[in-house]
């Protein structure tokens, strides 16, 4: 007890850092001191009773370790790092941040023609302060979570994405978190805030990666408003280092005759959460979420999904894939809500998983919240299939062990890939569910 | 015999196999030379799947004692994949589906690995192509079939007959059929029988493990044997079918019992 008060004490020092070297307008400064005094009334969500939303991850680890901000200067980062560990196609804007800070230098922002704004927060902050201050927080409602909390009390960079309206975005706009270079124990609070306009379009990457394998804390936040009759097609990358934590919240509000497809890739690390909150509050609408996740060695791995129908005449397509080996655990909790108003909605949601190992566990529960009639919605049975059979099939056809696994897991992972447009992008992630996997890899690789 | 002359494809010796600690295959020997058809008879949980899963190298099995030769090498030192390149095939019982696996691609994949196990060269696209049609169409497939994904959706006639068609297509010397003619209507029992007429030749064999003889209608087997509890009660030649069929295995049972 006293080593987690100890844990408190910390966040509250570097807060007061924060508030001494990073002054912001009084409107934020007040959100971040709103936020922390929640973060410290809730504290971490470590009860192991009565915690649905935590039911099958622990977070003590975070609860009992210091995670302190990164140094103001950080080691040297190179592209190449980044370009060999990245799709990197030359036609996409892309956008650095490392240890939650942006790197100008690093960056290839968009053209004014380009259709598309990016602006760092502490510019957005200057130069649209009062678009900030009607949606900053306003989707990533902190009040009951501890850790959107932690990460409003903590905002300080971040990236703001903004479509006008009517403006179809020509290029794709690549948002790289990179986790921070230092040896010790450091934590980044990555956030993003995407504003499209009525009828705009955009194509959007989110990357979260890691360079160095040590221990650290990356507690991300996005939120995402689709005014009426956007576009989105969104894409959400998790490639942390070994032992990272990474809790990252996605949420997304969409208007009427909004489309949104979402595609995440999530590769495990000792805990990573991927928490995605998509309300649909317009008639006409729809969200087509679709994630491939990938776990090995000790990794874990935690889907936790919700889509809210509030409107009429919305559609929703929740369809997951898992592939797990070693002693990881992967967990898919999706629950879809059709609240009274919300008739005519049409809700599927499914999540498969292909066991590779014996060991490896998967925790899948789709959940349907149904408060009215006339709705069509259904969920696929959660299937973990262990592969042994699949895989002595094809060996015994004379394929080696290891190209039994590849086409095996190629073609499971494929109903997700399919959904991937950019083509590079979906090259890409082909080839990291390979590497993602110790077991597939072949010499040289 | 004329050949008793040759060297046997396969010499089984007090082979003895598993699951944990439970023993199902209690001792079995049998010979197969190449060109012969040896049919292996039983009642429900004999051991008839065990007997060529193993074989084959299923790992859900675990080898208990015995000696297997398969031309002359150590069969049961070899990884599963090993001993298919080797040229040994099992149509198993219940095909495997594979989603997302296309059927083009698959077989691609396994006809190459055994040609470069062979010394051959891999075939270019159009002639995989070609010999891929031929294959199929003689199992009465057609084009759209090998678009799908391997097994995926298949009836169980169409995934019995995509067994065949892979024993055709890669050419092994000694075929292990589990079952393979469980559950065909009488029309694809004829499609089926045809391929592995086929497939007979001098250099090659085959076992063929059955729970009836109405295949035996069609594929001649050289010998019969019935395996009962783990072990081959009794060898015969064709005519063994034929009276098992006529008074069960109940009769084994008590011939046997009665020595």
């Amino acid at each position: 007890m006293a080593q987690t008060t100890a844990v408190y004490e910390s966040y509250v020092q570097q807060f007061r850092e924060l508030e001494r070297d990073f002054p912001v307008p009084a409107w934020l400064e007040e959100l971040r001191r709103d936020a922390l005094g929640r973060f410290l009334d809730r504290g971490f969500p470590t009860a192991r009773r009565g915690n649905e939303p935590w039911k099958y991850t622990d977070v003590a680890p975070i609860a009992r370790a210091t995670f302190r901000y990164p140094a103001r200067h950080q080691a040297s980062l190179h592209l190449g790092d980044l370009r060999r560990r990245l799709p990197w196609p030359p036609g996409w804007a892309k956008l650095v941040f490392l240890g939650g800070r942006y790197r100008p230098d690093l960056s290839h922002p968009p053209q004014p023609g380009d259709g598309v704004l990016f602006l760092p927060l502490a510019q957005a902050l200057a130069e649209r302060g009062e678009l900030l201050e009607e949606h900053l927080g306003r989707q990533a409602v902190y009040q009951d979570d501890a850790f959107t909390a932690l990460n409003t009390a903590f905002l300080r960079d971040g990236a703001v994405v903004i479509v006008p309206d009517g403006v179809e975005a020509e290029r794709t706009l690549h948002l790289i978190f990179v986790s921070p270079l230092e040896e010790e124990a450091t934590a980044s609070y990555p956030r993003v805030l995407v504003l499209l306009g009525r009828q705009s379009r955009l194509r959007l990457v989110e990357s979260y990666i890691g360079l160095r394998p040590g221990p650290y804390l990356t507690d991300a936040v996005s939120e995402v408003v689709l005014q009426d009759g956007a576009s989105l097609e969104h894409y959400r990358l998790l490639l942390e280092g070994e032992q990272a934590y990474h809790i990252g919240m996605g949420r997304f509000y969409q208007g009427r005759d909004t489309n949104l497809l979402s595609v995440f890739f999530g590769q495990g690390c000792t805990i990573a959460r991927n928490d995605v909150r998509v309300v649909l509050d317009a008639p006409g609408s729809s969200a087509y979420l679709h994630g491939l996740y990938v776990t090995d060695g000790r990794q874990h791995l935690d889907n936790y999904i919700n889509i809210d129908h509030i409107k009429p005449h919305c559609t929703s397509r929740l369809f997951y894939r898992g592939i797990l080996d070693g002693q990881s655990h992967a967990i898919f909790g999706g629950t879809v809500y059709v609240r009274p108003d919300a008739v005519k909605t049409d809700a599927e949601q499914e999540d498969k998983n292909l066991l590779l190992s014996r060991e490896a566990e998967v925790d899948s529960k789709p959940a349907l919240e149904i408060y009215c009639d006339d709705v069509k919605c259904g969920h696929g049975a959660a299937a973990g299939a262990v592969a042994d059979e699949a895989l002595f099939y094809m060996r015994s056809r004379g394929l080696d062990e290891r190209m039994a696994s590849i086409l095996l897991i190629r073609g499971f992972a494929a109903a997700v890939l399919d959904e991937v447009r950019l083509p590079s992008l979906r090259s890409f992630l082909e080839k990291q569910v390979v590497r993602s996997l110790p077991r597939l890899r072949g010499e040289g690789d | 015999m004329e050949s008793e002359a040759k060297t046997p494809l396969l010499e089984i010796r007090g082979l003895r196999a598993g699951i944990g600690d439970v023993e199902i295959l209690k001792g079995i020997d049998l010979t197969v030379y190449p060109g012969e058809v040896h049919a292996i008879m039983g009642p429900n949980g004999s051991g008839k799947s065990t007997f060529v899963s193993v074989l084959a190298g299923k790992p859900d099995f675990e080898v208990m004692g015995g000696e297997v030769l398969y031309l002359g090498k150590d069969l049961l030192a070899m990884a599963p994949d090993e001993r298919a390149r080797e040229g040994l095939f099992l149509a198993l019982q219940y095909p495997v589906e594979l989603p997302g696996v296309r059927m083009r691609e698959f077989l691609r994949t396994a006809l190459d690995a055994v040609r470069e196990h062979r010394g051959l060269p891999k075939l270019a696209v159009r002639e995989f192509n070609r010999l891929l049609q031929e294959k199929a169409r003689e199992l009465g497939f057609d084009q759209e079939f090998l678009k799908r994904n391997v097994n995926e959706g298949f009836s169980g006639g169409e995934k019995k007959r995509n067994e065949i068609m892979q024993l055709l297509l890669l050419e092994p010397r000694l075929a292990l059929l589990d079952e393979t003619d469980s559950g065909l209507d009488i029309d694809a029992l004829r499609i089926v029988a045809n391929g592995i007429n086929k497939f007979r030749g001098p250099d090659r064999a085959i076992i063929l493990v059955t729970h009836y003889q109405r295949i035996l209608n069609y594929v001649t087997p050289d010998r019969v044997h019935v395996l009962i509890n783990g072990r081959i009660v009794i060898s015969g030649g064709r005519e063994l079918a034929l009276e098992l069929e006529a008074k069960g295995y109940e009769w084994i049972r008590q011939t046997v019992e009665a020595g």
